[in-house]
């Protein structure tokens, strides 16, 4: 009698509606997620044998159009060499004419993931900065994310940050690329001031509501900027545990007087709602999220003396002690000698 | 193109209408609507079977009794004749005629005796018993989910059946032994199989096990698809079962 079982059900179900990886070095292991425009894989390398990730167009989406894009979303996070990115392996299209990028696959969970089980603010901050350095380096190559939430960010079980998802990341033309690289990207001139990654003609909206910019949810033009936003509400959402509201922003404090005022200006400020108003790059915000951990003053807010005394006086504990128990001993050894 | 690929191109469109039992059941000419009827049956009266038992509370001889004698009658009235897709799944429709069925022998005096059917079908009721004895039933499941779910199995296991008279009649025997150890492995506790362990009991590279799997599951997708095709009303019908039966959107 040849009975299906439940799991041998669900594993044809599964692996019938797999994309067919044969022709390729990768064979199917089980399906990751499913984002915008595709799904993700994690693969066996039977060449090289090691897991990769994969990410592969849905059979539905497949166009032309769509086919371009994938191709160009890999070509940009490639190039974009840095620790807190993950590393395209290869690039390839299966027989259905659906193109796949495969990657490191990155064991770990996603930062909303991490927030739950980590409490304090040094350590969310730690990784935060992380984040806001590698958003700074895809910047200075010219590249916005567009994207950035919780949930498009992994911490590796070695404790390292990864920025994940740039398939909607948009190509800035007018800054750090050379020809060289928008020829290898094929991308239109530099006229034409910026290319997306993703079908978005100016004015279609994309993103995640959330944590999208004002200027992005109207479909605006957009620059690093957007980026900048993007960051402060992942900012907000570690300092408070909970997205940012769409409309009505409530104040981290508010709900939360443990938060430092330092902390919560560096999010208001990372958070404005004009663009001007804002860090004007990650760098920058990554520099004050460095003076925040560091207990240094930072750019978005003005202490008065009392908080400049507590802040110093929080710093420099150690020496206070040290010179606090000197003091002390210094009288006993006054009175000792007296009597 | 592959030809284990071309079931409606890479878009898996909808099989030609005129292939669909749903459809011929109504057609005037009684061997269409035979053969018609044959498949539905073919695809319903295990679940059927099971469903009576699981949620009529029927023994294993009762609901022999009724599963032959619902599907008699189905046959003699032209029950399937009557089924409008515009109000439902057939499923739902066969379900509910089921449900009916039974509760109206239940209630009536009139009650089918054994063996007293006009026309005796052929059905395996052995294995249906012997499978419902296998399979423990989730307390929260619905009449519908449990109908659904055998339906299912039923449905997978006739592709599988399928899958087998294919790959053997075309000589691809290996590729038949890899998608029954990789893909139908009994012993569901242990971890699966590498492919480079599968390559070296088969002599084969790790490649050309994913190739010649991948075969066999293409295969089996394009028989999946086309006893779809032959057991939906219509194209929606068809995508809709696609999506609930193996979650695939079709375009």
């Amino acid at each position: 009698m040849n009975w299906l079982s439940d799991q041998k059900l669900d594993h044809l179900r599964r692996v019938v509606n797999e994309p067919d990886f044969s022709g390729t070095k990768y064979s199917i292991v089980k399906e990751l997620g499913s984002g915008g425009m595709g799904s993700v894989y994690l693969a066996h390398d039977q060449e090289l044998d090691r897991e990769v990730a994969i990410k592969i167009l849905r059979e539905t989406d497949l166009t032309d159009d769509t086919k371009r894009r994938m191709l160009r979303e890999a070509q940009i996070i490639a190039r974009l060499e840095h620790p807190g990115i993950v590393p395209v392996h290869d690039v390839g299209e299966l027989t259905d004419g659906r193109v796949y990028y495969a990657m490191k696959y990155v064991r770990g969970s996603r930062l909303d993931e991490y927030a739950a089980n980590v409490t304090t603010t040094g350590d969310r901050l730690r990784k935060f900065k992380s984040v806001c350095e590698t958003v700074a380096f895809a910047h200075s190559h010219g590249v916005v994310h567009r994207d950035l939430k919780p949930q498009n960010i992994m911490i590796g079980s070695f404790g390292e940050v990864l920025v994940l998802d740039w398939g909607i990341a948009k190509v800035l033309l007018n800054r750090a690329i050379t020809d060289l690289e928008a020829e290898t990207l094929k991308l239109p001139s530099p006229e034409s001031k910026e290319v997306a990654t993703s079908n978005t003609t100016d004015g279609a909206i994309i993103g995640t509501r959330h944590y999208m910019s004002p200027e992005q949810a109207r479909g605006e033009q957009i620059d690093i900027r957007t980026d900048v936003y993007s960051l402060g509400a992942v900012l907000y959402f570690l300092l408070t545990n909970k997205a940012p509201a769409v409309t009505s922003l409530a104040l981290p404090r508010a709900g939360d007087p443990a938060i430092g005022k330092a902390a919560e200006a560096v999010c208001l400020k990372a958070m404005a709602l004009e663009r001007q108003d804002r860090y004007a790059s990650a760098a920058e915000l990554t520099i004050d999220v460095g003076h925040l951990l560091d207990a240094e003053p930072v750019s978005a807010y003005r202490e008065n003396i009392f908080e400049k005394s507590g802040r110093w006086v929080a710093k420099n504990r150690f020496l206070l002690l040290l010179v606090l128990a000197y003091l002390i001993m210094r009288v006993f050894f006054i009175i000792t000698a007296r009597h | 193109m592959d030809p284990d690929t071309d079931i409606g191109g890479p878009n898996h469109r909808f099989p030609a209408t005129n292939e669909s039992a749903i459809v011929r059941i109504r057609s005037g000419d009684q061997q269409t609507r035979h053969r018609a009827f044959e498949t539905i049956l073919t695809s319903y009266w295990k679940p059927a079977y099971k469903y009576i038992r699981w949620k009529w509370h029927a023994s294993n001889e009762d609901a022999k009794d009724l599963v032959q004698g619902f599907f008699a009658v189905a046959l003699e009235r032209n029950y399937f004749g009557a089924y409008d897709p515009a109000k439902a799944s057939f499923q739902t429709f066969l379900r509910t005629c089921l449900d009916g069925f039974v509760s109206n022998q239940q209630k009536s005096s009139q009650r089918l005796k054994r063996g007293g059917l006009s026309e005796h079908l052929d059905l395996d009721f052995v294995s249906a018993e012997a499978e419902l004895a296998l399979q423990s039933v989730a307390q929260e499941l619905t009449p519908e989910d449990f109908f659904h779910r055998e339906w299912v199995r039923s449905f997978f296991t006739i592709a599988v059946e399928s899958l087998r008279d294919r790959l053997i009649s075309s000589n691809r025997t290996v590729h038949l032994k890899l998608f029954e150890i990789y893909d139908l492995d009994d012993d569901e506790s242990s971890e699966r199989i590498s492919y480079a362990k599968l390559a070296q009991q088969f002599d084969l590279d790790a490649v050309t096990v994913n190739n010649y799997l991948a075969s066999a599951r293409r295969e089996f997708r394009k028989i999946v698809l086309e006893k779809l095709g032959e057991i939906a009303a219509n194209e929606d019908e068809f995508r809709n079962e696609a999506r609930l039966l193996l979650g695939l959107e079709l375009k």
